[in-house]
C-alpha cells in the first residue's frame, strides 16, 4: 500500500498523525506499507499541486481506490475503513 | 478624511477599496495590513465586496491579491464575476490567485486538523506574487468542519497571527443572519479584527435592498449608519451620504422647454442645467411634454438621454410620433439615446447605478426621466426618496438639463408634493391636471414654480395635435376656467358676436349710404326745383319785360298810328305787327 502523508513539521496534529499512522502500520505488519511524509512548510508548492488544503492530510495512492483522509488519524476506525484495511 | 468629529485622530494607514462610497464612509478605505470582517446573510454581497477590493487593488495600484474560497469553486466565482467589467481572467495571470479551499465531500475526516499547512501554502503564493491583499471567503464553512468551538477559535487566532506576520490587508467574510440564532457565532472574531462591516439584504415590498454599515473601525473615525448598496457594471456601489454643500454652476442660458408658448410662460425657457419636474395624473401627457423637450434638445444638436421606466422605448417612439414628435431621426443620428427598465424587478439603487453608468457613457446635455415616480415601486419609499434626490443631484452635478416626470395619485396641488418629495429639489415645477366639466376631461397646464424665472401664473389648456402639444388660452367665466368644448363654445360665441357686430355695422353703413343717396337725390330734386323756379322766374320777368316792351311798342305804334311818326318794324309777338329792333336788347 502506497501512502503519502502531508504534515507541518512540529504542528501538534501533524505529530499525532504520524504517531497514529505508525501505530496502524505496526498493527498490520502483514501488509506492506510504503509511506512518504511531506512537510508542507518545506514543499508548499508540491502540496498545493497535490490538492492539499488542511494538514494533516493522508493520501492513499495505491492500490485503487485512492482515498484522502484529513485529521490527526485518531479515529482509527475511519482510517482503516478509508484505507480498506478490513482485518 | 474625518467626517463626524472635529478632532482629527491619529488615523492608521488605510487601503482604498476603490468602492467610492465605501472609501468616503470609512474615511479612506480598509485598515491597511489589518483584518476586516465582512458579515451578513446569504446574498448580501460579501463576496462581491471582497473580490472587488482585490480587483481594484490589482487594477488601480498593481497590487496582487489572494482569494481563498471555502464555499464556492473558482469556476463559480469567475462566472459570478463575469457580470461585472472586471476581466478576471486577465488579472489571474499575474495579480490574482484563487485557491479553491473547499474540502471535497469524498475526503474522510479522521480526527482534528488545522490550517498550518494551508497557511504555509498561501505564504508561498503570497511570496510568489508579492501579494498585499488576501480574502478568506466563507470562513464559516471551514469553521463548521472543525466541529469544535475550541478548535475554531484556535484556527481563527492562527489566521490572525499569520496575517499580522505577513502584513497582509485581509478581508474575512462570514455568513451571519440577523436572527438570534446567529448572534453569538462570531463574536470573538468581531473582537479580534480591526474593522467590522455588516452587509444586509432585506426584502421590502418584494424588492431586495442591500445595505452596508461600518460597525467597528479600530483607531479610526467613520460614518455611522446604514448606506444603500447597489450593483452596477463595475460591481458594488455604496451610496455615499449626500454632500452637505451644493455646488452647481448657475447658468443664465435658456434652453427651450419644447415649444414656444411654454417657453414664453417660463419667462423665455428653462435655465441650462436646471431640473424640471412635471407632475400629473396618468394620461395628462407628461411623456408628450418630456418628448417635446427631448426633441427640441436633439434639434439643437444636443446629446439627449431618455430614460423611461415601465414603458419600452419602442412604444414611446411610436406614441410620440402620433402627436408629431419624431424621435426616429435622432435615434438614427445617435443624438438621442433611450433606456427602458422595469422598476419592480430591481431595487432603486440598481436603477441609480445604471443611470449613472449611462450618464457616464452617453454624456448627455439634456435628459428625461419618465417617470421618476416609478422607482418608488422599486422597494421602500424611503429608499426611493433617497435615490430620487441623489439622482437629481447626480444629474445636476453633471450640468445636465433634466426633465423629470412624476405621477401624482391625487389631483390637489397642495398635496401634489410628490411621494418622492422631489418637488422641493426641482427648479421648475409644471403641473398637469384634468379639468372635468360638462362631461369632458381637458388637460390644464400650470407652472407652480420656476426658480430664477419670471413665469406665467396662468392656467393654460394643453391640446395635443398631430403636430405636437399646443397651449391655448383658457376663458374664465363666472370664476370658472373654461376648456375644451366650453372654451370652443365661448370662442365660437365670441366669433359669432364679432360677426354680428360686423353685420350690424355693415347694415348701418348701407343704411347710411342709402339715406345719403336719398338725401342727395332729394337735394338733386330740390336743385331741379330751384332751377325750374329760377327758369320760371326768368321767364316771368322776361315776359313781363316783353309785355312792357310790347306795351311801349304798342304805345309807339299807337303814337305812330296816331301821329304818323316814323316807325320801324315791330317784333311781331305783340298785339301789333311791328316792333322796335332794339326792344329785345332793352329787355336784357
Amino acid at each position: 500500500m502506497k501512502l503519502r502523508l502531508y504534515v507541518v513539521d512540529g504542528a501538534p496534529n501533524s505529530v499525532l498523525a504520524i504517531a497514529n499512522l505508525a501505530a496502524l502500520c505496526k498493527k498490520n505488519l502483514r501488509l506492506s506499507f510504503k509511506l512518504e511524509i511531506i512537510d508542507v512548510l518545506k514543499f508548499p508548492r508540491r502540496a498545493l499541486a497535490d490538492g492539499v488544503l488542511v494538514t494533516p492530510h493522508l493520501a492513499k495512492l495505491s492500490p485503487a481506490p485512492v482515498a484522502r483522509i484529513v485529521g490527526n488519524l485518531s479515529d482509527s476506525g475511519s482510517v482503516r475503513l478509508a484505507l480498506g484495511i478490513t482485518t | 478624511m474625518i467626517f463626524n468629529s472635529g478632532v482629527k485622530l491619529q488615523s492608521l494607514p488605510k487601503a482604498a477599496t476603490g468602492i467610492e462610497g465605501f472609501d468616503a464612509v470609512s474615511g479612506g478605505g480598509l485598515p491597511r495590513k489589518r483584518t476586516t470582517l465582512l458579515k451578513g446573510g446569504p446574498g448580501a454581497g460579501k463576496t462581491v465586496f471582497a473580490l472587488q477590493c482585490l480587483v481594484n487593488a490589482a487594477r488601480k495600484r498593481r497590487e496582487a491579491g489572494l482569494f481563498v474560497a471555502f464555499e464556492e469553486s473558482t469556476r463559480q466565482i469567475l462566472a459570478n464575476a463575469a457580470t461585472f467589467d472586471w476581466n478576471l481572467p486577465a488579472l489571474m495571470r499575474r495579480k490574482l490567485y484563487f485557491m479553491d479551499a473547499r474540502l471535497a465531500p469524498e475526503v474522510v475526516h479522521a480526527g482534528a486538523f488545522d490550517l498550518s499547512g494551508m497557511l504555509a501554502m498561501l505564504k508561498a503564493k503570497k511570496d510568489e506574487l508579492g501579494a498585499g491583499w488576501i480574502v478568506f471567503d466563507g470562513i464559516d464553512v471551514l469553521l463548521t468542519l472543525l466541529r469544535d468551538p475550541a478548535a475554531e477559535m484556535r484556527e481563527i487566532y492562527r489566521i490572525r497571527d499569520w496575517l499580522a506576520e505577513n502584513e497582509l490587508t485581509a478581508l474575512i467574510t462570514a455568513k451571519a443572519g440577523d436572527g438570534p440564532a446567529h448572534a453569538g457565532d462570531y463574536d470573538f472574531m468581531e473582537f479580534m479584527v480591526d474593522c467590522v462591516v455588516p452587509l444586509a439584504r432585506r426584502l421590502e415590498h418584494g424588492v431586495s435592498l442591500h445595505r452596508l454599515q461600518i460597525m467597528k473601525y479600530r483607531g479610526s473615525d467613520f460614518r455611522a449608519g446604514e448606506f444603500p448598496v447597489s450593483f452596477g457594471a463595475s460591481g458594488m456601489e455604496v451610496a455615499p451620504p449626500e454632500p452637505a454643500e451644493i455646488h452647481h454652476a448657475a447658468s443664465r442660458e435658456r434652453v427651450s422647454a419644447g415649444f414656444e408658448r411654454l417657453d414664453t410662460m417660463l419667462g423665455g425657457g428653462l435655465l441650462r442645467g436646471s431640473s424640471t419636474l412635471v407632475t400629473g395624473l396618468p394620461g395628462t401627457s407628461k411623456t408628450t411634454l418630456a418628448g417635446k423637450f427631448a426633441e427640441a434638445a436633439c434639434e439643437r444638436g444636443e446629446r439627449t438621454l431618455f430614460v423611461s421606466f415601465d414603458e419600452g422605448a419602442e412604444p414611446i417612439v411610436r406614441n410620440l410620433a402620433s402627436v408629431g414628435i419624431q424621435f426616429k431621426p435622432h435615434l438614427k443620428s445617435g443624438l438621442l439615446s433611450m433606456y427602458s427598465a422595469r422598476t419592480e424587478s430591481t431595487g432603486a439603487e440598481d436603477h441609480l447605478a445604471k443611470v449613472k453608468a449611462l450618464i457616464g457613457s452617453v454624456r448627455p446635455r439634456c435628459m428625461v426621466i419618465d417617470p421618476l415616480s416609478a422607482i418608488a415601486k422599486a422597494g421602500g419609499l424611503v429608499a426611493a426618496r433617497a435615490v430620487a434626490s441623489r439622482l437629481i443631484y447626480l444629474v445636476k452635478d453633471a450640468g445636465i438639463t433634466v426633465f423629470i416626470t412624476a405621477i401624482n395619485e391625487g389631483d390637489d396641488p397642495a398635496t401634489e408634493a410628490t411621494d418622492l418629495q422631489v418637488s422641493t429639489i426641482a427648479d421648475t415645477w409644471i403641473h398637469l391636471s384634468y379639468l372635468i366639466r360638462s362631461g369632458e376631461r381637458n388637460r390644464a397646464l400650470t407652472i407652480i414654480k420656476s426658480r430664477g424665472s419670471a413665469h406665467s401664473n396662468q392656467v393654460r389648456e394643453l391640446i395635443l395635435g398631430a403636430r405636437g402639444p399646443v397651449l391655448a388660452d383658457v376663458y374664465t367665466a363666472g370664476g370658472e376656467v373654461l376648456m375644451g368644448t366650453l372654451r370652443w363654445e365661448k370662442e365660437d360665441e365670441e366669433r359669432g358676436k364679432t360677426l354680428q357686430r360686423r353685420a350690424a355695422f355693415e347694415h348701418k353703413r348701407r343704411e347710411l349710404q342709402v339715406s345719403e343717396a336719398d338725401t342727395r337725390a332729394r337735394i338733386k330734386a330740390l336743385e331741379n326745383d330751384l332751377a325750374r323756379q329760377r327758369a320760371e322766374l326768368e321767364l316771368y320777368s322776361s315776359d313781363n319785360e316783353a309785355r312792357i316792351v310790347s306795351s311801349s311798342e304798342r304805345e309807339k305804334e299807337l303814337r305812330r298810328i296816331r301821329s304818323a311818326d316814323p316807325a320801324r318794324s315791330s317784333r311781331g309777338n305783340g298785339s301789333g305787327n311791328g316792333g322796335a329792333a332794339k326792344a329785345p336788347r332793352d329787355a336784357r
